[in-house]
């Protein structure tokens, strides 16, 4: 054997190799440099989406990337989450408000040029509603008369549905009942319209799977449209000139990208490939806190954590039980060390300041109460406990939260506690079957109204999962709060509903949740708010600005 | 020859129809469905839902229609991806996927076979010990560890090499092949040396020395052919393997491969994409373990005979 041959091999290699890292070097231009000098917004956004039809697909990408492409007829102040104009430049009630009519903005047009008219908003909520399309939001529409009967097939004719375009720019919606949030649901996509022609060049109205979605298909009437779709690498929408309000739109494009590993994203962040993260590694939290001007921003999200209690099944089934469990955690202290105080204690179902909304506290952390209460219940000291399992679904931070619940019981209340993951699938199927003692659970609201949280727990409610049912509290949710005279009026209700909720304690709340977004220092106009709610139109890229030091 | 290659695909048959049955029932014995989410499906929806994608037949109506439409090559929509068939997302993600398998075995062959043979010419000194310690170590190191370290080191530590992505950036191919290719390097490196081993102590490669070549030669024209024989062996389900076994690094790296999407549809319960998948790749893994026996039996002057013998 011949050293010299090997090594003469191994040294070409060698050049190679190092050739090959040297020419990747200097990888040029960051997307963020060249995003802020060319107006291109480059967004991390979680996931790859299901797809874009808004009657179709659910989940918070999805959200991200339809409300940039299309427009409802009333879109939410991303300060304030109250409406304002969207499609329709305006809205008036009749006297007991259970008649809106909307005014579209003759503006208004389809990234085809044509007028986005009255009548598309009657054929999209037919589709939207209709049996068969199957669109897991079909709910937000109940509000509008026999809407719900229709989508249940009970009512044929959808022109019995309370929706009617009396001319091209004039829509008129019969409610059921006055419904105070209902304009804020024309924000959301299953209530968007989408171009009738488009849908039936690919099929049917009420296909799932047409193209109709794709780059060059594709015909919307937001801020942005569709310029490319590279499945799991990025999409890419540009400035929409047939827009209403194009002028003032600051971005002239965004790219979202599917960063499904948080860890991944935040280095795409640091290395400036993103301008915004849709998540941060909660072990990154505290490194970021530390850092002056941070691009690190934590905000209240309308979103509570809980622990769901199946009230049939003892020993839970005895509400001195559950109140006590409730009121031996330590939610300061677990908001505080498992949490990296990224999330606010709950005492309640609603999240607090829910549009000027406060919830009842019923209790505080109370260990000695909480064995008092034990103690009547029949296990004084823990003695005689009939033993107690915890079911979430495979998770680490869901994992960190039970165990850290499971020594607060254990030390406060001296019970044994087991804790059980099950896959994703396999936990759905027993918290729909009821088949536990104490799930976990999370609940993220979809329009920013108490009685989002609060009709969860109404009789056989299909979120209630608890056994939980009480008259009076289906009384106050459906009948009384919808009816009353003034805001006030209606958020006393509430809070005497949720009292008694919370009395009767079929759930267990834990903590309000937060969002955590990286976002660079050129970015300005991405406002915080309850429903981590962005409108791109309000958003601006700012040149010459640059990560803090910390960072590069 | 032919008559071995024409056997082993009829053999195949059986073994993919296995597959797609096995699979096809397992999936919906799994608790939960598709359409089951945090947030309850209205049932009339659900209903809808099932109407659409025929799960409202009953069961052997639903596999007769799965089969028939599979006989077209048709591996059905979506579940998860609505607007999307199967057959496009796997065709989407396959390049991609290949590629990366590709790099990683490229990487595995060069650096394992020169591990491996420097290590077999002499075996228990310090060039057999080095390389095969790491070898080792690289068989242990799972591509969770290997991948971020990576990435810290030559991405943000000293900022040489993009951390992510897939094509975007020229050199961001480097560190996902380097992870996807290390464990393969290290087998390769052992079966290398194993393989040169044996054969370096055979008759032929004494008579080749007596003869007077020089030791290059005796190794790479003599050596090498017998010794590589199990590497061969291996490379079909190893290229396999790192197409079905990509997920990790494809989601460190964030690359957008077939990986993902065969773990996630688990989760999922999209019935579809899982068959696709799994019916896709058992189909790649018999092809290449086919290509590889017959490589090795081109090898291997023996087998060939054999087979001259017989077809």
């Amino acid at each position: 054997m011949k050293q010299s041959q090997y090594g003469h091999l191994l040294t070409v290699l060698l050049t190679l190799i190092i050739s090959a890292l040297l020419s990747a070097c200097g990888t040029g231009e960051s997307n963020v440099t060249q995003g802020n000098r060319e107006g291109i917004l480059h967004y991390g956004n979680g996931a790859e989406p299901q797809g874009l039809d808004p009657h179709v697909v659910t989940g918070v990408p999805e959200n991200h990337l339809i409300r940039a492409l299309f427009e409802g007829l009333a879109v939410k102040n991303p300060i304030t989450l109250e409406p304002e104009p969207g499609v329709a430049e305006r809205w008036t009630f009749n006297d007991d408000r259970s008649v809106i009519t909307f005014y579209l903005n003759p503006n208004a047009k389809w990234s085809n040029g044509e007028q986005v008219t009255a009548d598309d908003f009657v054929w999209s909520w037919n589709r939207a509603l209709h049996p068969e399309t199957g669109n897991l939001y079909a709910y937000m529409l109940y509000p509008v008369k026999n809407a719900e009967a229709y989508a249940k097939g009970e009512v044929s004719e959808f022109s019995e549905v309370g929706v009617k375009a009396l001319d091209e720019t004039t829509l008129r919606v019969t409610l059921n009942a006055p419904t105070p949030y209902f304009i804020q649901l024309m924000d959301h996509y299953s209530t968007f319209a989408v171009h009738p022609e488009t849908l039936l060049k690919f099929g049917k109205m009420t296909d799932r799977f047409t193209p109709w979605t794709r780059v060059g298909n594709i015909v919307s009437n937001g801020a942005f449209v569709l310029e490319d779709w590279a499945l799991n690498r990025h999409i890419k929408m540009i400035k929409n000139q047939e827009y209403w309000d194009k002028d003032n739109v600051s971005l002239n494009g965004v790219v979202f990208y599917p960063t499904e590993n948080e860890v991944s994203e935040e280095r795409m962040f640091r290395v400036e490939q993103l301008h915004r993260t849709e998540g941060v590694p909660l072990d990154k939290v505290p490194v970021y806190r530390a850092i002056p001007e941070s691009p690190y921003m934590q905000d209240p999200y309308l979103g509570t954590y809980y622990y769901l209690v199946n009230i049939d099944r003892p020993p839970v089934d005895d509400v001195r039980v559950r109140q006590a469990l409730s009121m031996s955690l330590d939610r300061e202290q677990l908001a505080r060390t498992v949490m990296q105080e990224v999330v606010i204690p709950a005492y309640s179902i609603t999240p607090p300041g829910t549009l000027g909304y406060q919830p009842p506290k019923l209790f505080d952390f109370d260990p000695e109460k909480a064995r008092q209460l034990l103690a009547e219940a029949g296990y004084p000291n823990g003695e005689g406990w009939p033993g107690l399992d915890i079911i979430y679904n495979t998770n680490e931070a869901h994992r960190k939260i039970a165990v850290a619940v499971q020594q607060m019981w254990k030390k406060y209340l001296n019970v044994d506690i087991t804790i059980s993951n099950q896959e994703w699938k396999v936990y759905l199927n027993a918290v729909s079957q009821r088949d536990f003692q104490v799930a976990r659970r999370g609940w993220i609201g979809d329009y920013v109204d108490p009685n989002n949280f609060l009709d969860l727990f109404i009789t056989d409610g299909g979120n209630n999962n608890t056994g939980f049912a009480n008259d009076y509290y289906d009384e106050m949710i459906l009948q009384l709060a919808p009816r009353a005279p003034t805001e006030e009026e209606r958020f006393a209700i509430f809070h005497e509903a949720e009292t008694l909720l919370m009395q009767q304690m079929p759930i267990i709340p834990i903590y309000t949740y937060a969002t955590r977004h990286l976002v660079h220092p050129s970015v300005e106009g991405m406002y915080p708010n309850l429903m981590d709610s962005l409108n791109l139109k309000y958003v601006k890229l700012v040149p010459g600005r640059k990560l803090p030091e910390e960072l590069q | 020859m032919l008559r071995f290659i024409l056997s082993r695909l009829l053999q195949a048959i059986p073994v993919i129809f296995i597959v797609i049955t096995a699979t096809f029932f397992l999936v919906r014995a799994a608790p939960g469905g598709p359409f089951d989410d945090e947030k309850v499906v209205l049932p009339e929806v659900k209903r809808a839902l099932e109407a659409q994608y025929k799960l409202d037949l009953p069961l052997h109506e639903q596999y007769i229609a799965y089969l028939t439409d599979l006989a077209q090559g048709d591996l059905g929509p979506s579940f998860k991806y609505p607007g999307r068939s199967v057959n496009e997302i796997l065709f989407s993600g396959l390049p991609v996927t290949a590629e990366l398998g590709f790099y990683a075995l490229i990487i595995a062959l060069i650096i394992g076979v020169l591990a491996g043979v420097s290590a077999a010419l002499k075996p228990n000194t310090r060039q057999d010990y080095i390389p095969m310690t790491l070898a080792m170590i690289g068989i242990c190191m799972p591509s969770f560890l290997l991948g971020p370290l990576l990435v810290l080191v030559f991405g943000i530590y000293l900022e040489w090499l993009p951390i992510s992505g897939w094509g975007a950036i020229p050199g961001d191919k480097i560190l996902p092949s380097i992870t996807l290719g290390a464990a393969y390097a290290a087998y390769i490196a052992r079966l290398s040396r194993a393989g040169m081993l044996e054969v370096l102590s055979q008759d032929y490669i004494r008579t080749a020395r007596a003869k007077g070549l020089p030791e290059w030669k005796v190794v790479t024209k003599h050596g090498l052919r017998g010794g590589l024989i199990p590497v061969i062996a291996f490379l079909g389900p190893a290229f396999a393997g790192l197409l079905a076994g990509s997920f990790v690094v494809e989601t460190i790296f964030q690359i957008p491969g077939l990986g993902r999407f065969y773990v996630q549809a688990a989760f999922n319960r999209d019935y579809t994409m899982i068959l696709g998948t799994t019916v896709f790749l058992s189909t790649l893994i018999v092809l290449f373990n086919l290509l590889s026996d017959v490589t090795a039996a081109w090898l291997n002057p023996r087998l060939r005979a054999q087979f001259k013998g017989t077809a």
